[in-house]
């Protein structure tokens, strides 16, 4: 799946949802069922320090595409990490890099992205795009030195 | 508490007319009616606070000390009579001693920058464990200027501070103490008459950080016995951006200017300069005059119901809150301290604060989750934070009913 029909998937799954309770029900499930991050990444290393809540990304480069694994001590922002997660996970690094993620705005989450709630996620988002960039500008790289 | 207990108190507080003066109690979160518990990061304010600052930027309005028009005349005699007004409240012995500031914050710094240049390499300043960031991070930065070593009085299990510790903390290298009044995380209301003997005997000065306390209580300064008391206005109903740093006459005078500008001069030349006397000293550039105004008007309102009623009925509405949270399963309260004021920190079982909060907030309900600030605090419980609910004098028992009804779903939504 695109990118846009990743997005698309999503969008159409929140509409079922008819008030807020369900909705962060949802949330709460697919925060339950994130596979987790192997547990030797929940390092320093890996962690993106939020005020309220915090996360821990892990980023594969597999050829020109990244795979990625999060965990977060918070189960809401867990669901909403899973989300990204299932949106960007695979995706060749250029397309990480330049992503629209306007998804978030569609099913009415976009407070969680707010710098206020400084929860990790949004910083999460930065840092899987600077994979993506930095993947991007090494394979160029080799390819120019080729 | 009996609930007859609770419905005496609450009977004998106007809460209705109270709530009836702060326009935003009345508006709406998310679609349902607001449930403000966050007084303790800011509180909301009166119409008659409101009013008061508009009023004076439509009739009174110009710079201060330095006109020689009526106008500017009208301005310093608001800005200097508002001066009194808190001088009064706080029972200074002198309206000289009370210094304008941005808020607490700067209070702390002020008194760490200034009094804190005659620190030496090795002097010792005293925290606790309980401290908000703000009343660590600038001692911090004049220990390393300094040479200064922080020592820290720690904390016991129900939130209180070991004052045995304290006492066997306190040297002849003790140059400052500082402390909290009242806990903004835990709530607790620490033993600040006893901690400024102590200090005193041990020939150190004591700051104490009123923020939390000065809403709840009526605080006197001269009883205290401390050498500096700060606090900011906008938890005690007053705008945002002004504070004051109250502190003892002698000491002020000998201490050194905090920032350079104007009013805070006596005459300048580039030979050098000399300043002026407090507390305009440590007032440099043009102060928040309506800042102050409102402040003045938050005080005769605190004035007018009484600090004491408000100090009784708070007391009532958190007992109800503890009393009503402690039936949902799992809750534990975080800070039982025996003197609180206000301040409801909590978790239930090992839900996260911030999954908590966020439903919370969906149904309505302000509350504040995370570290508040005290993240050395948060370390000794070894949690990441709580949730906050703070009370107010415009709080009901139905704002309780509501915390406990939108926690209840939450905390079933999250298992």
């Amino acid at each position: 799946m695109t990118l846009e029909q990743r997005q698309q998937e999503i969008i159409e799954e929140f509409e079922t949802f008819d008030d807020w309770m369900d909705k962060y029900e949802h949330i709460i499930e697919l925060g339950k069922s994130l596979p987790l991050i192997d547990e030797g990444y929940k390092d320093d290393d890996h962690l993106i320090r939020g005020c309220q809540s915090q996360v821990w990304l892990h980023a594969d480069p597999a050829g020109d595409r990244l795979k990625f694994t999060a965990d977060s001590d918070a189960i809401i922002t867990k669901g909403l990490v899973s989300l990204m997660v299932r949106v960007l996970d695979g995706l060749p690094a250029k397309q990480i890099a330049a992503a629209e993620l306007d998804f978030v705005d569609k099913i009415g989450l976009h407070e969680h992205l707010s710098p206020t709630r400084s929860n990790g996620l949004r910083s999460m988002v930065k840092q899987m795009k600077l994979y993506g960039f930095a993947l991007d500008a090494q394979l160029n790289a080799a390819d120019h030195a080729r | 508490m009996s609930s007859s207990a609770t419905a005496t108190a609450t009977q004998t507080f106007p809460v209705e007319r109270v709530r009836a003066d702060f326009p935003i109690l009345a508006t709406e979160m998310n679609g349902k009616p607001l449930v403000f518990l966050d007084s303790a990061a800011s509180s909301q304010k009166p119409q008659v606070v409101i009013d008061a600052i508009a009023h004076y930027y439509q009739t009174d309005h110009a710079n201060v000390h330095r006109g020689v028009y009526a106008l500017s005349q009208r301005a310093t005699d608001a800005f200097e009579s508002a001066r009194a007004t808190v001088a009064k409240y706080i029972n200074a012995a002198d309206v000289h001693e009370v210094i304008w500031t941005r808020g607490c914050t700067e209070g702390i710094n002020l008194v760490a920058s200034s009094y804190g240049q005659r620190l030496r390499p090795g002097d010792e300043i005293v925290l606790t464990t309980m401290e908000h960031h703000s009343n660590i991070v600038p001692w911090q930065l004049l220990a390393q200027r300094t040479g200064a070593v922080i020592k820290v009085v720690p904390v016991t299990e129900t939130g209180e501070l070991d004052i045995d510790a304290y006492r066997a903390l306190l040297t002849d290298r003790t140059a400052i103490v500082s402390v909290v009044h009242v806990s903004n995380a835990l709530g607790t209301v620490n033993p600040v008459v006893e901690m400024t003997r102590l200090a005193h005997g041990a020939g150190a000065v004591i700051l104490v950080d009123g923020a939390q306390a000065i809403p709840h209580e009526q605080v006197d300064v001269q009883a205290i016995g401390c050498d500096f008391y700060v606090f900011s206005g906008h938890k005690m109903l007053g705008p945002t951006g002004q504070g004051v740093l109250w502190g003892k006459r002698e000491l002020l005078e000998s201490m050194p200017p905090y920032q350079g500008g104007g009013e805070m001069i006596d005459r300048v030349s580039f030979g050098g300069t000399t300043f002026n006397t407090i507390p305009l000293r440590f007032e440099a550039g043009t102060p928040n005059i309506a800042g102050a105004v409102g402040l003045a008007k938050a005080v005769d309102y605190l004035r007018e119901l009484g600090v004491d009623n408000i100090e009784r009925y708070e007391s009532t509405l958190l007992a109800y809150a503890t009393q009503q949270m402690s039936e949902i399963e799992g809750f534990r309260v975080i800070g039982t301290a025996a003197e609180k004021h206000s301040v409801l920190s909590f978790l239930v079982d090992e839900i996260h604060p911030y999954d908590i909060g966020t439903l919370l907030d969906k149904q309505g309900v302000a509350v504040r989750t995370g570290h508040h600030c005290c993240q050395p605090l948060m370390d000794h419980y070894g949690i990441p934070g709580t949730v906050r609910a703070s009370f107010a004098l415009y709080n009901t028992t139905e704002d309780v009913d509501r915390l406990v009804a939108a926690t209840k779903r939450s905390v079933k939504m999250l298992r």
